[in-house]
């Protein structure tokens, strides 16, 4: 995996993007928590795709998050960043808040992405099924929530860390207010920003793919996806959690190369 | 000096074993623990012990917002201060504050603030706070990371209404209104005088000095923790050139006075403890949403006073860990004299919020700890800054000359 900088046009916003493998070309779209050190799935889906992974604004060593307030201007920084990297006839894959900014994309400008795979997104709300609150949550229980196999998951994260020891909450602190901070400005204080009223627009084959135990957003929102989006296929994946990307790689990969 | 009776109205009927049975005192706390009779004879004490704080001389008399706790039960402070105005003639009426990015549209704070210093007589002394994380982030679902740009607008939509004369459009990001026209507006021109809580937010130093507004320092870890922040604060005074009126700083402190060193820690530990270990019993994921504070303040050490309160061990901290700490200021008159001149010279303040009414104290420990303060004190603290005259004009209220007197505060 290596770095290059996008600078995007007029704005000046400079956007880290990661790049992996050959292959067909495959935007993939970082969920809240951004890329995970050595990325599984970036790693899985780069042994077949050339992966182009740009980071949002307040991610890793991308800039420019003070001008994106809302879905419109996240929806827009995402097409253009589209444009900026001309990549031929790409599959877009996003998961989770990404899956919500590759949805609206899809949406928004639906001659523009054909091709879309939506990983346990966010962006809908059933009030019989609410999403937990990942803004409160303390790094000791994100394990739990994000992943199947939270001992694995613990790993994966290289989180942890004692709330008590000021120099860690002050790190916790820094991260997070940067990351999660962006974040918020689509999924706090309800992930909700009225895609459902949009799906309907989406003209994109759409592969939908939902990890069994998922508990941050359960898979039943896996359905309301499907039902919205007309050519669409839901799959769900065994014993995984909300990373069902980071924790099932190999499955995921292979529902993509058999769906497109 | 000026002095505010400060209270925070906190629930005082939380059980003894409330910290193992509940995460938190604010956010998601059960309100079937609320019992609004029981409510209704707690509202009704506090409010006559700050009608006491002003009979027996305190200067101001202080009440703030908060929401979806029971640290303290005043979603809306103004309900209180309206009542006070009514019972009360001399002491400020310091609403410390409305947390102005919650108010939609924040033109109902002007109007508000506007009601409260009409019907006052110009005794208000206005505070705009952000508002703790738990509060605006979590119970009223303001988005963290735009909390401060809504803050700062509404701010400007504030001071705007109050001094127009005449109806004007306003086009914010997060507030449009085709005519604004603050009806009532206040009695003190072209404001009441404005306190700013802060938290140790660097850039809310610049604010405060921008406009000429207090900066109070709301922390319950005491005076020893405070120095370096306020050391901070008077740095930026100087490299900007201000005046160093002390009355361009506040602090609140937790108070608590008795005849003797010994009687006080009889008289008052239960309540104390109670505070620390209920009132402040806030989970460490509702303290400081992620984008509530901006990179530049976390990365200068400044955490807010509830997440300070959820790293400290107050569960095992004694009476005397507390005191020692200057946590509390606690003792007899000559003791918390002392205390409280080191505390006010050190910071370098000019008002002191003084919180004597402690967790669930009972109506009579409250009136005999205020009224050794007030008499036993106070008057030896008044003229800490002869410089100043013990007063400065910009920060403190102009009441009317000649207020109608009312039947009510006459009787």
């Amino acid at each position: 995996m290596k770095s290059r900088f996008l600078t995007l046009k007029p704005s000046g916003t400079r956007i880290q993007v990661v790049e992996a493998g050959k292959g067909r070309d495959l935007l993939y779209l970082h969920g809240a928590g951004g890329h995970m050190p050595a990325d599984p799935l970036i790693a899985a889906l780069a042994t077949k795709y050339r992966v182009v992974a740009p980071l949002l604004p307040g991610y890793g060593q991308s800039t420019g998050e003070d001008g994106l307030r809302d879905m419109l201007d996240i929806t827009l920084h995402g097409l253009d960043v589209l444009e900026a990297l001309k990549l031929k006839k790409p599959i877009v894959v996003g998961h989770s808040m990404g899956g919500m900014i590759a949805a609206e994309m899809a949406a928004i400008a639906h001659t523009e992405v054909a091709n879309l795979c939506l990983l346990a997104p966010a962006g809908l709300w059933l009030d019989d099924h609410p999403i937990a609150d990942i803004f409160s949550k303390l790094p000791y229980e994100l394990p739990g929530l994000l992943f199947h196999d939270a001992e694995a998951g613990v790993r994966l994260l290289a989180s942890g860390g004692d709330m008590n020891d000021p120099e860690f909450l002050k790190q916790f602190l820094v991260m997070n207010a940067r990351r999660l901070g962006m974040a918020g400005k689509i999924l706090f204080p309800i992930p909700d920003r009225g895609l459902g009223q949009r799906l309907q627009r989406i003209t994109a084959r759409t592969l939908i793919l939902w990890g069994t135990q998922d508990v941050l957003i359960p898979p039943v929102y896996g359905h309301a996806f499907k039902k919205a989006i007309s050519k669409s296929k839901l799959i769900r994946i065994a014993k995984a959690g909300h990373a069902v990307g980071q924790e099932k790689p190999a499955a995921v990969l292979k529902a993509i190369r058999e769906f497109f | 000096m000026k002095f505010t009776w400060f209270h925070l109205m906190p629930w005082p009927h939380m059980p003894d074993d409330f910290r193992q049975k509940h995460r938190s005192v604010w956010v998601d706390l059960p309100s079937r623990m609320y019992e609004p009779e029981l409510g209704h004879i707690a509202y009704h004490q506090y409010l006559d012990q700050l009608e006491y704080a002003e009979q027996v001389g305190f200067d101001g008399i202080g009440v703030n917002e908060h929401h979806a706790n029971a640290y303290g039960l005043m979603p809306s402070p103004n309900i209180m201060a309206a009542t006070l105005t009514r019972r009360t003639s001399k002491a400020a009426l310091v609403v410390l504050g409305n947390s102005i990015a919650l108010y939609n549209p924040p033109l109902r704070v002007a109007e508000e603030f506007a009601m409260l210093d009409v019907l006052s007589g110009g005794r208000l002394v206005a505070g705009f706070p952000v508002g703790t994380s738990m509060d605006t982030n979590y119970a009223y679902g303001t988005i963290p990371a735009l909390t401060r740009e809504k803050y700062a607008e509404a701010h400007e939509l504030i001071r705007k209404a109050w001094a127009a004369d005449e109806p004007f459009a306003f086009n914010g990001r997060y507030t449009k209104l085709r005519y604004v026209n603050c009806w009532p507006k206040p009695i003190q021109r072209p404001a009441p005088p404005i306190f700013i809580p802060g938290g140790g937010s660097v850039e809310t130093y610049d604010f405060c000095l921008d406009n000429t507004y207090s900066y109070s320092y709301l922390s319950y870890s005491g005076y020893l923790r405070a120095k370096l922040l306020m050391e901070g604060y008077w740095k930026r005074v100087a490299e900007r050139k201000a005046d160093e009126s002390p009355y361009r700083a506040g602090f609140a402190q937790v108070i608590c006075v008795a005849d003797t060193d010994a009687e006080a820690e009889r008289l008052y530990w239960p309540h104390v403890n109670y505070f620390y270990n209920r009132c402040l019993h806030v989970y460490p994921g509702f303290a400081d949403a992620p984008g509530y504070r901006t990179i530049k303040t976390i990365q200068t050490g400044a955490l807010s006073q509830f997440t300070q309160a959820a790293a400290r061990d107050y569960p095992n901290m004694a009476w005397k860990d507390l005191l020692d700490g200057r946590y509390v200021v606690a003792g007899s008159p000559e003791t918390v004299r002392q205390q409280m001149e080191e505390l006010i010279k050190t910071l370098r303040v000019g008002n002191i919020f003084c919180l004597m009414h402690v967790g669930n104290m009972p109506n009579d420990k409250v009136r005999h700890s205020t009224r050794l303060f007030a008499e036993k004190v106070m008057p030896h603290l008044r003229n800490l800054w002869p410089d100043w005259k013990n007063h400065d004009d910009r920060f403190w209220m102009h009441p009317m000359n000649e207020p109608v007197p009312l039947n009510v505060a006459a009787e």
